[in-house]
């Protein structure tokens, strides 16, 4: 049995720049949700939460060893700081955008690191 | 040796002056040699120094200096706490002298103080030079003048200040992690190939380098992620032992939190393929990296893995960018979203008969203010709000053309819907940025002590 939370419910997001490129640190809180993470939050599904800034390039690096992805965006942050029109240039509000993929996990998984479902 | 200490007491140039007293008081209560970092150099202040040096030759050194080292100087010259920071800027030199009249003027002892130069490159490479060496960002082909052209230089002029009895080391741009590497190179004398150890001390000086963002700063998301006494958090600490193993933690008694999650965090910040993160002096391989809680506040971080620096270093050039204008005006009460929408039309049509090549994004603050993209409009119709600011933004190296969107922005006033309301609208010069990969035959590390004799 499974159950769909959101990915905000079970796992952390930091954002960081260089240049027009996005780096997304994704760190799952209990790491028995990594294997569910590495399967469905994949490059291309993050590339699609991305359309919008159309990313020349998504790669995901994998730390199975502290239970964490590590994924780069190229070209998502419109020319960077110092050329994006936006007001966040940085990216730094970006984690969240990622951490709204909604995703399934056992159902049995342990409850104390989940917070929410989706309705 | 047991272990070495480094704090770290600024993570960017607008950090908070007041993070390094509780830093300099857990320092001060170890034994051992004990360092106070400061990173402080984001990529446009460089630059910004850089201008303001040619206007006055004894400035050019970062404004944080004169907010960040008064509060910490006298008690880590007590306590033999050595002072590594990059406060230097465009006048590494400039900023030892400052440093030297501050001792006076708090009547401290006069502290050896060195400066580390050599960063600079633009007198010896042309814009053609740097732009044949480009490897992202601005198009340095087409750009005007360089305003500015740094390496980023590593760790070894940092430590050999230090090996020559320097109590304060000020230096330009040099990579982040060097203002932690350095010292523990001077420390434990790690040889220049000894790499797995250069990659662990690349390690502790980038969990270090952005302050607070390993303690629980730009972490804390109430009830997902929650962070005791935020409005105090105490800056980072790290224990390093001569393996280059590592603790991190914090000084006791300030807000924060150090974890594993915490720590993660910052380990793979701003880090693209974790098996090679690039710095001047060695490349780190975080795979198999371990963190482990070992108490409160206290993670354990080892496992760092190094192989022989890159052949190139990185140098970022900064060039005019232009001029980005942004203009505000706010709608509340019924309908505000129409009339928000209405304005975004009014402008778009009177700009584009007016300049018709200028690119405005314009933004729905409430709405939509940070995601979306510049080239997708936003569509206000059927939103829900009592309250919505539009944002007008454009850049372009015509400061006129800039003029007539937020002109016709503040027009809104009079001439758009009812009850738009307080316009703010400005102009800021912009500076464009790339990153170029330079030989290492033009890094010329200068190391030059200032001040009394050791």
């Amino acid at each position: 049995m499974t159950r769909a939370v959101r990915l905000h419910d079970i796992a952390n997001a930091r954002t960081g720049d260089k240049g027009n490129r996005l780096n997304l640190v994704l760190v799952c809180r209990d790491p028995a949700h990594y294997a569910a993470v590495a399967e469905q939050v994949t490059a291309e599904r993050v590339a699609e939460v991305f359309a919008a800034r159309k990313p020349t390039r998504v790669v995901r690096y994998d730390l199975p060893k502290l239970a964490a992805f590590n994924f780069v965006l190229d070209g998502v942050l419109e020319g960077g700081v110092n050329a994006s029109l936006g007001l966040d240039g940085h990216g730094k509000s970006l984690s969240f955008l990622v951490l709204d993929i909604p995703i399934e996990i056992v159902a049995e998984t342990s409850r104390r690191s989940i917070r929410g479902t989706v309705s | 040796m047991a272990k070495v200490f480094i704090g770290a007491a600024a993570g960017f140039a607008g950090d908070r002056s007041d993070a390094g007293g509780p830093v300099v008081d857990a320092l001060a209560a170890q034994s051992g040699p004990r360092f106070l970092m400061y990173e402080t150099l984001a990529e446009r202040t460089l630059a910004l120094c850089q201008l303001e040096r040619r206007q006055n030759p004894q400035r050019g050194y970062s404004p944080a200096l004169d907010r960040m080292l008064p509060p910490v100087l006298a008690r880590c010259l007590a306590a033999g706490i050595k002072i590594i920071g990059n406060f230097g800027a465009a006048n590494p030199a400039a900023a030892a002298r400052r440093i030297e009249e501050m001792a006076r003027s708090l009547s401290v002892r006069p502290p050896r103080i060195a400066a580390v130069e050599g960063d600079d490159i633009a007198s010896k490479l042309s814009a053609h030079d740097l732009a044949s060496r480009r490897v992202d960002g601005a198009d340095l082909a087409q750009a005007g003048e360089i305003i500015s052209a740094n390496l980023y230089l590593g760790a070894q002029p940092i430590a050999q200040a230090l090996d020559q009895g320097a109590d304060i080391v000020v230096t330009g741009r040099v990579a982040d992690s060097a203002l932690a590497l350095g010292p523990l190179l001077h420390a434990f004398r790690w040889s220049a190939d000894d790499w797995d150890r250069l990659a662990a001390g690349t390690l502790a000086g980038h969990l270090l380098e952005c302050g607070a963002q390993v303690t629980g700063g730009y972490f804390a998301d109430p009830g997902y992620k929650d962070v005791p006494g935020l409005a105090e958090v105490g800056y980072p600490i790290a224990e390093v032992d001569e393996t280059g193993a590592m603790v991190i933690t914090k000084p006791a008694g300030t807000g924060g939190v150090v974890n594993r999650l915490t720590v993660i965090e910052q380990l793979l910040y701003e880090i693209h393929d974790p098996s090679a993160y690039l710095a001047p002096d060695v490349v780190l391989d975080l795979t198999d990296v371990e963190v482990a809680e070992t108490g409160k506040d206290r993670v354990r971080v080892s496992g760092a893995q190094g192989r022989p620096a890159p052949e190139t270093l990185k140098a970022t050039v900064c060039v005019d960018g232009g001029f980005l204008g942004e203009a505000e005006i706010s709608y509340a009460g019924p309908n505000a979203a129409a009339r928000a929408q209405l304005a975004a039309e009014v402008v778009r049509t009177r700009v584009r008969k007016r300049v018709p090549h200028l690119n405005v994004r314009i933004d729905a603050i409430g709405v939509r203010s940070v995601w979306g993209a510049t080239d997708t409009p936003i569509d206000l119709r059927g939103v829900q709000t009592d309250d919505v600011r539009l944002r007008f933004a454009a850049e372009s190296a015509n400061a006129t053309d800039i003029g007539i969107l937020l002109d016709e922005a503040e027009a809104l006033y009079c001439a758009g819907p009812a009850g738009g309301a307080g316009v703010r609208r400005r102009i800021t010069p912009r500076l464009a940025s790339a990153s170029c990969l330079i030989e290492r035959k033009f890094a010329e590390p200068r190391v030059t002590m200032l001040g009394a004799p050791a």
